[in-house]
């Protein structure tokens, strides 16, 4: 990969650190599952493979939210929307591979439309049958949508809880018109019962591999074009804006430009994650536009730590890994864990899981957000 | 359905009339009111509707009770001999049985179904023509209207002409055009029709439209279309009033959601994402005070408000000393905190009261409408939560501008250093308004109980609305709230009758966004320079 | 309690698996640490999230017939064990714990999901693994797998009876068909509609209504179903509305002052556990279409109460027809594990069709080959107490249609599991295949 090559990339221990083992996990996984008899103690069942494939796109999804939240101060609620908008993309790809074996065995229009009586495929799933074009739209709808939304709001100086809000409101938006059974997208039952992408069957062992390898590259690649862009010049305007946004605007930068791209990239970013989780999990749904997912993706990179990239990445495993455990360990009270891990992490963590990690390292990060006075006044004036 | 009814109704007649019909020949000369209601234990649904009819146009004292009783399901039939009694503990004979004959064998409740109940209430009003409160005649003879059966016509013509009082002469009067508006002579079905046109009542709309279909003379088609076209015009009106109660009444109900969290977050910053769980509080708060005071279920609400007010705002107060006070200053991540709260108390309240959505009874004085006319209705339990939403609102304007400690809350919030400088005890203020605004949660609770489930979920479904009212209308301004909770109440309900419930959400929310962009600031920006980036 | 065993393992897992290091010594340890000494009976309801309001009971409900099948020996010599996990309302975790089930705790069969999107989710996942589940909630159709069976209503067994008890015991001529907008009201929906419009009902006669999940605010349609209704035709709404919307619908019913002798409401999914969070007393006379209601006067339906009650130990909770298709679902099961004397799927499953075992209304529910099974269909009455008086009911079992005759594109196709010439779930008459198989 190009942007791998460049050394600038992964001077820190940090970014070393981390690259390194989830490379190393990209090889051990699929060598467990694939290569180990299926007897042997040492084998890794596929269900985890498709366990820890869906970790990495959702720690994909939060990489992408520190880079705006983190970086540009831009605080979306409503990101789960992107990642949705992938996953249906990629959705809509893998119903057409159907193609005849669908129940009903309708060579052209999903199972959901012929029995809701639907007569001919509309016109906006033309192309879905080819995967370039699906891949494409993967990334161009959610940075179309992030690109005419940041558009309006960030050259209308809409900033801090205003605009936080206005991007719940747009998932809710669209979770309501995906619901919505006339909207052709399968309503609340959604896109399911894949077969196979790009000819490979889904069940197979060694797709579920190759699409937990693909999640990891993406989530590799992801953190490395983040940390290009964050390291750049850009990215320390973009730590500017979110230190005093007035201030930067007076210096002669033009920050919604800056605000703008980068949030499109993130969007971009959460809609490839999106791709990438559909085909593992089996299901695409409305449920993916709630509002409550999209705080949740906020909650994860708090409890990492926000404004470091690979602690949104640590903050979606722990977080994910711990709501798996818990919902199978203690299904009585595990909410009771998960709301108190929030609470806790919030009050003695405050720059989450690796701002422990790093009290204790000398680096040479370019600084997470401070809670410095100013720092500290300034995002109360965001709040309100 | 009124048609099929008439239409039963005259085969009933002329069954009992005439004696022709050869299904009710044979015991036609022994029909007694004894033999026929002796019937009504055995029958079947739809037997037990041709007898009550019949039973309805014998002259017997009995036949009031008789059918009263049987609305109220209080009608028990001796499972042998089909004696009717009244009750079941305590059996009084009413049919076929007296005081002194042996007590029954068994009895079986004469059960009774929704066409049956329908068939009943017109022939039970008609018992009631004569009786001597006015009130209960007038009632009687509206139910009457469109409902006539044809067997009490005559006994209708007659208690029309000696009725003195004119309210109620005016309704019988309706009811009887409602039943001449298919009379033979054509002069008196035009007579009916003006008659009926002074009638401000879907029903009877629906009669002249009925009539109008039917009509073969040309002179009272014209004065059915007249009469159709004025009744038309006043339902337009009375349509757009009643869009306009519904939704100023979605407004209030939105008001009351978000005006806590105008406080909790729009006033103090933070970013309170178990604002729900406090109005879920408040729900769970009017049951618990409804099973403690089983005896007095109208008063219980009159308690619920203070009560609910109490447990949300000492939860709130509690969430602000023990998390929310370490985190002023990174309000972002008062979301993370408050997101877990409102985890916890939800399970909490799984855990307690169990997942099960738990039932909240409403008072007597909180249900039904208000019959403005036969157009337009406006149902209690809506017109109180607006007038409790206003008073509400107001209150809490009046607390924040006119006493003391609202002085010190706006102070606070304000220019927190300052205000610390001039003495004010900022933690103290500090809690006290956070438990202000979740004990008005908490109130909020009380009245969504009247409306909606009280389950675990309560919350979850009003915090997003909430927030987007409080940021619509302009954060810290609760003026702006209240504004802001109308305008989107009113808007929807009259998009829903357009493009239904779902686009109409879909339209309001992407209208506030781009609002938004056009006011970031909302509907009312604060001014100041504390306001400034 | 196990839980702690298997929480254990797979914490050292994945704390080893995300440094990818020492994953191999945890594993070993989590592979190895269960051999079958167990039946082991999955139980996949959500008990946090929208849907806890409903399956919370259902689970509970298996807890109790495991307890049962435990105190009566349990079953091939061997104690049951319920494994219980939450899918918390979460549709792709559904599919997730159904994978630990099957995958990790090896169990030998699930009893779960109550959304048709939830099951829809965890479909591919017992196909894969070639697991059993019991569905046991009414549903839309238009499904049948070789892995799942269902145990609730198919269309046939719940909508078109209920239609026809309006049709032509109550006389209705106009029909609102009211439902939250999502499968199964589309699906049923779609069905009565053709069902009524083949009847002779003219589609002006007909108004359907869609609103979202969970909608609060209803004035504006329940005054929209009474001018509908005051068309001097006897109207009803068949109301596939969706639980937590029901509430504020009934009340807003019972505040516009629509009675429901006006204009009655038969609802397919409001039971005796929806109406015990309701304050009943303005939906006395409404409708609703079931296979079972608590009311029910029978010696099997008594003892199940008295079992339910002394489980849960409050009295005062209600039984409703998913808990009863659990519990035929479980017995089923049961009897066909004895059959087969193993619990091997494939056996049990070959072993299941033809069985039958007493419903709780006097009759008998047999497993059907198309993985449905016979029910009878019940007309209740809303009663003040929150129970249902039975105004009608079927003579007999009405045998569960999976595909059904209403819609063009399913009524050429049949589920038959059994007969060695079809032995699918959508066999096409017409062209005489099964598409989409996945095994």
């Amino acid at each position: 990969m190009a942007i791998s090559s460049q050394p600038k990339l992964l001077s820190d221990a940090a970014s070393r650190w981390l690259v390194g083992t989830i490379a190393l996990v990209l090889v051990v996984v699929p060598v467990l599952n694939l290569l180990v008899p299926a007897d042997s103690a040492l084998h890794l069942s596929s269900y985890w493979v498709s366990l820890l494939g869906k970790y990495l796109c959702l720690a994909l999804l939060a990489l992408a939210l520190d880079l705006v939240w983190g970086y540009a101060g831009i605080l979306s609620l409503g990101h789960g929307a992107f990642f949705a908008l992938g996953g249906y993309a990629m959705g809509m790809y893998l119903m057409r591979q159907i193609g005849e074996r669908g129940v009903y065995g309708n060579p052209v229009l999903p199972d959901f439309m012929v029995f809701l009586d639907w007569q001919e495929l509309p016109w906006y799933w033309y192309g879905f049958d080819d995967f370039l074009f699906a891949a494409l739209m993967v990334v161009l709808v959610p940075g179309a949508l992030a690109f005419a939304f940041g558009w309006f709001a960030f050259r209308s100086r809409v900033t801090g809880v205003y605009l936080s809000i206005i991007t719940q409101a747009l998932t809710f938006a669209l979770m309501l018109a995906f619901f919505r059974n006339d909207m052709g997208f399968g309503g609340n039952n959604g896109l399911t019962d894949f077969k196979d992408i790009l000819g490979f069957s889904l069940a197979a062992e060694g797709t579920k591999s190759a699409l937990f390898v693909a999640s990891g590259v993406a989530l590799i690649g992801g953190y490395l074009l983040c940390r290009r862009v964050v390291t750049s010049r850009l990215g320390r305007v973009l730590v500017a804006v979110r230190e005093a946004e007035s201030r930067t605007r007076f210096l002669g930068y033009r920050v919604e430009h800056y605000k703008l791209f980068v949030f499109v990239l993130s969007a971009m970013l959460a809609g490839i994650a999106g791709a990438l989780y559909v085909p593992q999990v089996g299901i695409i749904n409305p449920g993916e536009f709630a509002p409550l997912v999209s705080i949740e993706i906020v909650v994860w990179v708090a409890v990492g730590g926000r404004g470091y990239l690979y602690g949104a990445i640590v903050g979606a495993l722990l977080v994910n890994y711990g709501k798996t455990w818990f919902t199978g360990a203690f299904p009585e009270i595990w909410l009771f864990l998960l709301g108190g891990l929030f609470v806790v992490s919030t009050l003695f963590l405050p720059r989450g899981v690796v701002g422990l990690l790093q009290r204790r390292r000398s680096s040479h990060q370019p600084s997470p957000p401070s809670p410095s006075p100013q720092a500290a006044a300034q995002a109360e004036e965001g709040a309100r | 359905m009124k048609l099929l009814f008439a239409l039963l109704l005259a085969l009933m007649a002329v069954g009992a009339g005439a004696a022709e019909s050869p299904d009710t020949a044979t015991d036609e000369p022994a029909a007694t009111f004894e033999a026929v209601a002796l019937g009504l234990g055995s029958a079947s649904f739809r037997e037990k509707t041709a007898l009550v009819e019949r039973l309805a146009g014998f002259a017997d004292p009995r036949v009031p009770v008789l059918l009263e009783t049987l609305l109220a399901g209080d009608l028990y039939a001796d499972a042998t001999t089909g004696a009717l009694y009244i009750g079941k503990a305590d059996p009084a004979p009413l049919v076929g049985a007296t005081e002194a004959s042996a007590p029954p064998d068994k009895l079986r409740k004469v059960i009774t179904n929704n066409s049956l109940r329908s068939a009943l209430r017109p022939l039970i009003a008609a018992t009631r023509l004569r009786d001597p409160d006015p009130e209960v005649r007038a009632r009687a003879a509206r139910t009457l209207i469109g409902e006539v059966p044809l067997a009490l016509t005559p006994t209708l013509e007659q208690v029309t002409a000696t009725e003195q009082h004119s309210e109620v002469r005016q309704a019988l009067r309706t009811a009887l055009a409602s039943v001449q508006l298919a009379d033979a002579d054509p002069g008196v079905r035009i007579a009916a029709v003006r008659e009926l046109a002074d009638n401000s009542d879907k029903q009877i709309l629906t009669l002249l439209e009925q009539r109008a279909r039917q009509e073969q003379e040309a002179d009272v088609s014209a004065a059915l279309a007249e009469a159709i076209a004025a009744l038309q015009a006043r339902e337009k009106w009375f349509a757009f009033f009643g869009d306009l109660f519904f939704g100023l009444s979605l407004g209030s109900v939105l008001l009351l959601a978000a005006v806590g969290l105008a406080i909790t977050f729009g006033v103090m910053g933070v970013i309170n994402m178990a604002h729900g769980e406090m109005i879920m509080l408040g729900a769970y708060t009017t049951y618990v005070v409804q099973l403690l005071m089983p005896e007095h279920i109208e008063l219980s609400l009159l308690v619920a408000v203070p009560a609910a007010f109490l447990v949300s705002g000492l939860v709130g107060i509690a969430i602000e000393r023990g998390v929310i006070r370490f985190l002023y200053g990174r309000p972002l991540e008062t979301l993370l905190a408050t997101f877990g709260i409102s985890l916890v108390l939800q399970q909490l309240v799984r855990t307690i009261f169990s997942p099960l959505n738990k039932s909240v009874i409403t008072p007597d004085w909180l249900s039904g409408s208000w019959q403005i006319n036969g157009m337009l209705s406006l149902t209690y339990n809506r017109l109180y939560i607006i007038l409790f939403a206003l008073a509400v609102l107001v209150t809490l304007v009046g607390l924040l501008r006119k006493t003391p400690i609202g002085l010190q809350m706006r102070a606070v919030t304000q220019n927190r250093a300052m205000a610390s400088s001039m003495g004010i005890r900022t933690g103290r203020v500090d809690a006290l308004t956070f438990g202000l605004g979740s004990g008005v949660a908490g109130i909020a609770g009380v009245a969504l109980s009247q409306l909606t489930n009280v389950g675990p979920n309560l919350g979850q479904s009003y915090i997003i609305d909430s927030f987007l009212v409080v940021v619509f209308g302009g954060v810290g301004n609760l003026f702006g709230t209240f504004v802001a909770a109308m305008s989107l109440g009113v808007v929807t309900k009259f998009a829903e009758p357009l493009v239904g419930a779902v686009l109409a959400k879909i339209l309001i929310l992407v209208f506030v966004i781009l609002f938004i962009q056009w006011r970031p600031r909302g509907l009312f920006a604060l001014k100041g320079r504390f306001v400034e980036d | 309690m196990k839980t702690s065993i298997r929480a254990g393992s797979k914490r050292r897992f994945t704390r080893a698996a995300l440094k990818a290091g020492a994953a191999t010594l945890a594993l070993a340890g989590s592979a190895a640490g269960f051999a079958a000494e167990t039946i082991k009976v999955g139980v996949l309801h959500s008990l946090s999230g929208t849907m806890a309001i409903s399956e919370t009971t259902l689970k509970d409900t298996v807890l109790m017939l495991v307890d049962e099948q435990n105190k009566k020996g349990g079953l091939l010599g061997k104690k049951l064990e319920a494994v219980v996990v939450d899918p918390a309302s979460n549709w792709p975790l559904f599919a997730e714990k159904a994978k630990e089930l099957l995958a990790k705790d090896k169990v030998d069969v699930i009893y779960g999901c109550w959304t048709s999107v939830s099951r829809k989710s965890v479909l591919p996942v017992v196909e894969e693994l070639n697991g059993m589940l019991f569905y046991p909630v009414q549903y839309e159709g238009e499904e049948s797998s070789k892995n799942v069976f269902y145990t609730g209503a198919a269309p046939n067994q719940q909508a078109i009876p209920a239609v026809d008890y309006l049709m032509n015991e109550v006389g209705v001529e106009r029909w609102v068909l009211a439902g939250t907008d999502y499968v199964y009201p589309r699906t049923t929906n779609k069905i009565l509609e053709a069902y009524l419009k083949d009847k002779g009902v003219a589609a002006g006669d007909i108004m359907i209504n869609y609103t979202p999940f969970g909608h609060s605010d209803w004035q504006t349609i329940v005054s929209d179903i009474k001018k509908f209704g005051s068309a001097g035709k006897k109207t009803a709404v068949v109301s596939t509305i969706n639980g937590d919307a029901n509430v504020p619908f009934y009340k807003e019913l019972g505040n516009q002052g629509v009675s429901a002798e006006d204009i009655p409401v038969v609802a397919f999914s409001v039971g005796e556990e929806e109406l015990s969070g309701f304050d009943t007393s303005p939906l006395v006379g409404h409708l609703a279409a079931w296979n079972y209601f608590m009311s029910v006067d029978t010696s099997e339906n008594d003892a199940f109460i008295k079992k339910w009650h002394a489980f849960i130990k409050d009295p005062k909770r209600v039984t409703n027809d998913p808990m009863e298709a659990t519990y035929i679902g479980f017995n089923l099961w049961v009897k066909a594990v004895e059959k087969a004397g193993t619990t091997d799927v494939d056996a049990v499953r070959k072993a299941i069709y033809g069985l039958d075992v007493p419903n709780l209304t006097g009759g008998t529910a047999v497993m059907l080959p198309n993985h449905h099974i016979t029910k009878p269909v019940l007309i209740g009455e809303i009663q003040e107490d929150g129970q249902f008086q039975v105004v009608w009911q079927t003579d007999e079992e009405v045998p569960g249609d999976a595909w059904t005759d209403y819609l063009p594109e399913s009524a050429k196709i049949t589920a038959d599991w059994q007969d060695p010439a079809i032995n699918c779930g959508n066999y096409n008459t017409e062209t005489k295949t099964c598409s989409g198989q996945n095994y």
